[in-house]
């Protein structure tokens, strides 16, 4: 990884790259809120140059971390940063990413960095949920059916894909739900078609384990 | 959290089936990761390979990002060359924590290093492994078996204690990082796996309470000094360990106590820049040069 801290370097990072996922396209613009730790010394840490590097879809331990501000330029990526208080519950390294991609997806993504460069995806557009990205990892947006969860783990199984965990997030009883697998194997790109083709599923997003 | 592992139990297991605590780390990973042990030892060869870098990096003098330190690793093989009648600490010392300041500071100029467990304790283990190599002859592929055992480490003190300023204080991170490397350094030097679990609890013992106060809030002071200070803890504890010296207390308690130190130091003394050194007047001096104008 490139330094100084993993929790403050790549911890951001990997926040950029599942955020990046979870747009599902190339970003073209990002506000992004620091709460805590991540707020008072984001600059000294490189965490700013990183959660960009992340957007940029870069590993971490890609040597132009610290140019990545340039190369968000050339990409077309505009970025802005801004404190942002979480509440006290919030993690002390906790980043609320507003994206908005190139074909007009717009997404609010808020995670963790919770040391050790490991990261903790607490809400996605409103969804309180947790996961880790430690395993590859589904995000499932559907409407909540009868049936709808069978499906998509019945495509899942058929394809000798063991589900390590899952959890269902709806904010109420027969409205917009989002499920949560984390897999112990990776999802090809045909499976990711068969499950959004489901008239129950919205939209699918998928990100590598790391 | 993950189940807690136990060293004394891998021990007794390596000692049972008579073979090193690496060979057995290793069939370990095997399983785990379902991987041939060759790949496992490659991919460890590459992370090594990243570790010389971050150490020439350094060595190179450079500048950190906050701009609180930079040039020591130089400064100190200079030093070394240009007047080595004057060492005090014999040759090894000298060069374990040469390379430990060198990887410190290529981490606070956002160089590229390998988080060893943290990025903030990532020159100890490089250090004493480099040293060894040197001193004792060890190939790549031996030093790639000493990773493993490190890893081996860090993974039971992550289930039973934590690695994480944040969490634990420096005791979780530059501790961790030394109690590694000693663990590392005695399979490497053909200790027995009680040895290496010695080592790990003589190393912790040594550096419990160690709180993380860091100024501004960056890995820069007191992080990089201290990989040079936890490289020596590190080779003092190996040192004692291959003697056949033991620690009254059993590793996988001393793990312990770790974690329940680490939980009960205030909140100030765990990365927050609130405490310790971060909160002397000169530390306060340098926050507030820095980040004064983002503070509310
Ligand atoms: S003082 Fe804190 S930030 Fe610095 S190395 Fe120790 S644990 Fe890491």
């Amino acid at each position: 990884m490139i330094g100084p801290s993993s929790s403050h370097t790549a911890g951001a990072v990997r926040l950029g790259n599942v955020a990046l996922s979870i747009l599902g396209e190339p970003v073209q613009e990002a506000s992004i809120g620091l709460h805590g730790s991540f707020a008072q010394t984001y600059q000294g840490h490189g965490s700013d140059l990183a959660l960009v590097a992340g957007l940029l879809g870069w590993s971490t331990d890609d040597a132009r971390i610290p140019s990545s501000f340039d190369h968000a330029r050339e990409a077309g990526l505009t970025v802005t940063f801004h404190k942002e208080n979480l509440g006290e519950l919030a993690h002390p390294n906790t980043v609320r990413f507003r994206l908005k991609g190139r074909q007009g997806v717009a997404s609010v993504i808020t995670g963790s960095s919770i040391g050790g460069g490991r990261v903790l995806v607490t809400e996605v557009d409103d969804f309180p949920l947790e996961f880790t990205g430690d395993f590859a990892t589904l995000l499932v947006m559907h409407h909540d059916r009868p049936g709808a969860i069978t499906l998509v783990t019945g495509i899942l199984s058929s394809q000798g894909i063991n589900i390590a965990q899952m959890r269902v997030s709806r904010k109420q009883k027969g409205a917009l739900a989002l499920m949560v697998l984390e897999t112990d194997q990776p999802v090809g790109d045909g499976t990711i078609r068969a499950i959004s083709s489901l008239p129950q599923v919205e939209a699918v997003r998928r990100i590598q384990a790391m | 959290m993950t189940e807690k592992l136990s060293l004394q139990y891998w021990i007794a297991q390596a000692e049972e089936k008579n073979t090193t605590f690496a060979n057995y780390c290793i069939q370990n990973q095997v399983e785990a990761l379902e991987l041939p042990a060759q790949e496992i030892l490659e991919r460890m060869e590459s992370m090594l390979a990243v570790m010389r870098e971050a150490v020439q990096i350094g060595l190179q003098g450079v500048r950190s990002v906050g701009g609180l330190v930079g040039g020591d690793a130089r400064k100190l093989d200079e030093y070394l060359k240009s007047k080595p009648e004057k060492v005090i600490g014999g040759t090894s010392l000298s060069k374990a924590i040469t390379m430990a300041l060198a990887v410190g500071e290529a981490n606070a100029s956002m160089g590229r290093i390998v988080a060893a467990p943290t990025a903030g304790a990532s020159g100890v283990l490089p250090s004493v492994l480099f040293t060894i190599a040197e001193s004792h002859h060890l190939t790549e592929r031996e030093l790639a078996k000493g990773l493993v055992v490190a890893g081996a480490i860090g993974m039971v003190i992550a289930s039973r204690a934590s690695l994480s300023g944040a969490a634990g204080g420096c005791q979780a991170e530059c501790g961790s990082a030394a109690a590694m490397a000693a663990g590392a350094a005695v399979d490497l030097c053909s200790g027995t796996p009680s040895q290496v679990g010695e080592a790990v609890a003589m190393v912790l013992k040594n550096m419990l309470g160690l709180v993380c106060d860091p100024v501004a809030g960056l890995v820069e002071v007191p992080c990089v000094k201290r990989n040079a200070g936890a490289a020596a803890q590190a080779i003092v504890a190996a040192e004692m360990a291959l003697a056949g010296i033991k620690s009254a207390i059993p590793v996988d308690e001393v793990i312990d106590a770790m974690g329940t130190v680490g939980g009960s130091l205030p909140k100030n003394l765990r990365e927050t820049a609130l405490g310790g050194l971060a909160a002397t007047p000169t530390g306060r001096a340098w926050a507030k040069k820095l980040f004064g104008h983002i503070e509310e």
